[in-house]
C-alpha cells in the first residue's frame, strides 16, 4: 500500500528538510518550474480527479479554474488548517510528521494560479504544527524554494502563517477570510465566491492542508499514477482517516480512497477494543450522519458515502460501541454546534440552542411524543441558515432520527435514558 | 510574533506593545496578531488595554471588544496560576470526558469556568482539542494528560498540579 502523505523519520519524529529532499522532495517543484506552464499544472490536477479533503469534496482543479486570470491586482492562496470539528485531527498529524510536503504543494499551487503571497491559517492549539511549519518555511527559503525568483524561474512566493484565535466557524472559507483580515469570523455572502472576490477583495483560493499536500505527488508521478492509488476505479488517490472512539488503535491512517468502512475498522484499527461491539460510527467528522453495521461494506469515497446517506467529510471516524447512548452522543455534538454558532443568522443562533434544549429534555427522560417531529422540522428548517454550519450540525440529528428512532422513542416512553446515567 | 518573554514591569509591557504595533505599522488588519501578543504579554486582555489598542489602530472600541470577546482564545479575565482544560468533545465524551470534568469540579471544589479564590488554579472545558487519538484527556498548562480510566486521569491531573505548585513553576 503506497503512502504519499504520512512520512516520519525512523524514530517517529518530524521529517527534516534534508530527509524530505533526499526522498525526492521538491523535485515536483523543479519539474514544474523547469518545463511546465501554470496551465499544465492545473490540467494535471484536473486530470487526477483530486477532490477537496476539507469536507465538501469539491473538485480541486475545477475550483482553481474559477479564478479570473485577467483582473488587476494580486491573487491569494489560503491553506485551511483550522480543523476544529470534533473527531478530526488528520491535518495536525500530517504537519507534525511532514510539513515540507504542504509547502511544496502550496508552491506548486501558487505557480499554477499566479499567486505570489499565500497564507496558512492554523488552528489555536496546534502550536507544534505551527512551529514545524515555521522551521520548514525557513529551510525552504534558505534552499531557494520560497522567496523571490525561485530556481531562476522568475516565479516568487511569500508564505505567511496566521495563528487563529479559535472559533470553529473560521473553518468556513469566507469566515476564515474575515478572520485573516482581523475581524470577527462571520461568513460572507456567496456569490461572489472567494475565487473571484476573497481576501481584501481579490481572487482567493482556499484549500485544505491535505488537498494541497497531494499536489507534489500528482506532478511528480503524473495524474494517472496518483489516481490509481485508490481502492476503486471511481476513487482517486489516498485519504487520511483519523480514528477515535472504541476501537483498539485510535490513530491516523493513510489508506486508499474507497477502502470499505469494515475493512478500515477490522484492519488498521485492529477491530473493536476488548469488551466492545460495534454499534455505529460517525464516518467523516462531526457534521456527518451516522453509519451502522449495515454500512460495513460502503466504500469510503465521496459518492458512495453520499449514496449511503452520509458524507465522507473530513475522514474523521468516531466509533461508538454498544454502551453508547445515541441521544447523548447527538446532544454532545449539538452542544458543540450551538456554542460555535457565530450568531450571524437567526435560524442558527436560535435554532441550535432550541435543539440542545429538546435533546436535553429527551435525554433526561422528560421528552414528549411530539419531540421527534419537532426535531425533524428543525432539521429541515436549519437548512435555510446563512452558511453551512447549521446544515452540518443537522447531520447527526438527521442520522439519529433516521437510524435510531426506536432508541429515541424508548427515552420518551420509559421516561429515562435506557443507558443509565 | 515576538517570542514570549516575561516582562517585569508595566513599562516593559508597554514598550513591548509599542514595538509590536510599530512592527505591524499600526495596521487595523493586524488586530488579531496584536491581541495574541497582548495576551501573551499581560496574561489576559484588560479592558483599558483594549481601549488603548482601539485608539492606536484607529478602530472603533466596539470592534476591538467585539473581536476580543468573539474568539475562544482571548480572555477578558485573568486565569489561575495553573489552568486545566478538560475536553468534552465527542471522542472524549464517549470515553468519559464529561465525567472527568465533574470529577475535577468535585476534587477542586470549583465549577467549570471558575478560578480558585486564592488564584492558584482555574478550570474550564473545550469541545475537541484535535488530539482525539488520545481521548479522554485534559490539558494542564501546556501538557496533555491522558489515561485509560477517569479516576486514573483525575489522579494524574492532581499529581501533576501538585508537582508544578511545589516547584513554583509558572506556565
Ligand atoms: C462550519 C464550517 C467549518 C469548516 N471547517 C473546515 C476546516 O476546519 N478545514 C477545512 O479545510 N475546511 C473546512 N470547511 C470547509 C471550507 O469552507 C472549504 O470548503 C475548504 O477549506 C475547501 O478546501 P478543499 O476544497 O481543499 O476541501 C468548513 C466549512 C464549514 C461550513
Ligand atoms: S474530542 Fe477530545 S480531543 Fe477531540
Amino acid at each position: 500500500m503506497t503512502q504519499i502523505l504520512l512520512r516520519q523519520d525512523h524514530t517517529g519524529q518530524c521529517l527534516s528538510f534534508g530527509q524530505y529532499c533526499d526522498a525526492g522532495g521538491f523535485e515536483a517543484l523543479r519539474t514544474a518550474l523547469g518545463g511546465m506552464s501554470p496551465n499544465d499544472v492545473q490540467q494535471a490536477v484536473i486530470d487526477s480527479g483530486l477532490r477537496g479533503r476539507g469536507g465538501a469534496g469539491f473538485p480541486t482543479g475545477k475550483k482553481w479554474s474559477f479564478v479570473p486570470r485577467n483582473l488587476p491586482g494580486p491573487r491569494y492562496l489560503i491553506c485551511n488548517c483550522d480543523e476544529m470539528e470534533p473527531g478530526t485531527y488528520k491535518d495536525r498529524v500530517l504537519l507534525e510528521q511532514n510539513p515540507h510536503i504542504l509547502i511544496e504543494g502550496m508552491a506548486l499551487t501558487c505557480y499554477a494560479l499566479g499567486v505570489e503571497h499565500a497564507f496558512i491559517f492554523v488552528r489555536r492549539g496546534y502550536e507544534q504544527a505551527a512551529a514545524n511549519l515555521r522551521t520548514a518555511i525557513g529551510a525552504a527559503k534558505q534552499a531557494g524554494f520560497l522567496g523571490s525568483d525561485i530556481l531562476g524561474s522568475g516565479f516568487s512566493l511569500q508564505l505567511d502563517i496566521h495563528q487563529s484565535a479559535g472559533r470553529y466557524i473560521c473553518g468556513e472559507e469566507t469566515a476564515l477570510i474575515n478572520a485573516l483580515e482581523g475581524i470577527r469570523a462571520n461568513p460572507r455572502v456567496k456569490p461572489p465566491f472567494p475565487a473571484v472576490k476573497g481576501l481584501w477583495g481579490q481572487p482567493t483560493v482556499v484549500n485544505n492542508v491535505e488537498t494541497l499536500a497531494n499536489i507534489p505527488a500528482i506532478i511528480a508521478h503524473g495524474p494517472t499514477w496518483w489516481k490509481g492509488l485508490a481502492a476503486t476505479p471511481e476513487a482517486a488517490g489516498t485519504k487520511l482517516f483519523c480514528i477515535s472512539g472504541h476501537v483498539r488503535n485510535t490513530e491516523c491512517f493513510e489508506l486508499p480512497l474507497g477502502t470499505p468502512l469494515g475493512k478500515i475498522i477490522d484492519g488498521p484499527c485492529g477491530g473493536m477494543r476488548p469488551g466492545s461491539t460495534f454499534k455505529a460510527c460517525i464516518p467523516g467528522g462531526a457534521s456527518t450522519p451516522y453509519f451502522t453495521r449495515e454500512h460495513w461494506g460502503v466504500a469510503m469515497d465521496f459518492d458512495p458515502v453520499a449514496k449511503a446517506g452520509s458524507r465522507l467529510g473530513t475522514g474523521g471516524i468516531i466509533v461508538f460501541d454498544q454502551n453508547t447512548c445515541m441521544v447523548a452522543a447527538t446532544l454532545n455534538l449539538t452542544r458543540f454546534y450551538a456554542r460555535e454558532s457565530c450568531g450571524w443568522c437567526t435560524p442558527c443562533r436560535e435554532g441550535l440552542p432550541f435543539l440542545v434544549h429538546t435533546l436535553e429534555k429527551i435525554e433526561q427522560g422528560l421528552g414528549t411524543e411530539s419531540d421527534p417531529d419537532i426535531l425533524r422540522e428543525h432539521v429541515h428548517a436549519l437548512n435555510y441558515a446563512f452558511c453551512a454550519l447549521a446544515p452540518g450540525a443537522m447531520g447527526p440529528v438527521e442520522g439519529l432520527l433516521r437510524l435510531f428512532e426506536d432508541e429515541l422513542r424508548e427515552h420518551i416512553t420509559k421516561g429515562r435514558c435506557p443507558f443509565g446515567d | 510574533m515576538i517570542p514570549h518573554q516575561d516582562y517585569k514591569t508595566e513599562a516593559d509591557r508597554h514598550d513591548a506593545m509599542e514595538q509590536i504595533l510599530r512592527q505591524h505599522r499600526h495596521s487595523p488588519d493586524a488586530l488579531i496578531e496584536v491581541l495574541h501578543f497582548a495576551q501573551e504579554n499581560y496574561g489576559y486582555l484588560p479592558r483599558e488595554l483594549l481601549g488603548r489598542l482601539a485608539e492606536q489602530l484607529k478602530l472603533p472600541p466596539s470592534l476591538v471588544y467585539g473581536v476580543a470577546s468573539f474568539y475562544h482564545g482571548f480572555r477578558l479575565e485573568p486565569r489561575g496560576r495553573h489552568h486545566c482544560t478538560v475536553c468534552t468533545g465527542t471522542s472524549c465524551h464517549i470515553k468519559g470526558g464529561t465525567a472527568l470534568l465533574a470529577e475535577l469540579e468535585r476534587r477542586f471544589g470549583i465549577s467549570c469556568g471558575e478560578t480558585a479564590p486564592d488564584g492558584s488554579f482555574s478550570l474550564d472545558s473545550v469541545r475537541c482539542l484535535g488530539v482525539c487519538d488520545l481521548a479522554p484527556l485534559a490539558v494542564l498548562d501546556d501538557d496533555i494528560i491522558s489515561a485509560e480510566t477517569i479516576d486514573a486521569l483525575a489522579d494524574k491531573v492532581c499529581q501533576c498540579l501538585a508537582e508544578k505548585s511545589s516547584t513554583g513553576k509558572s506556565p
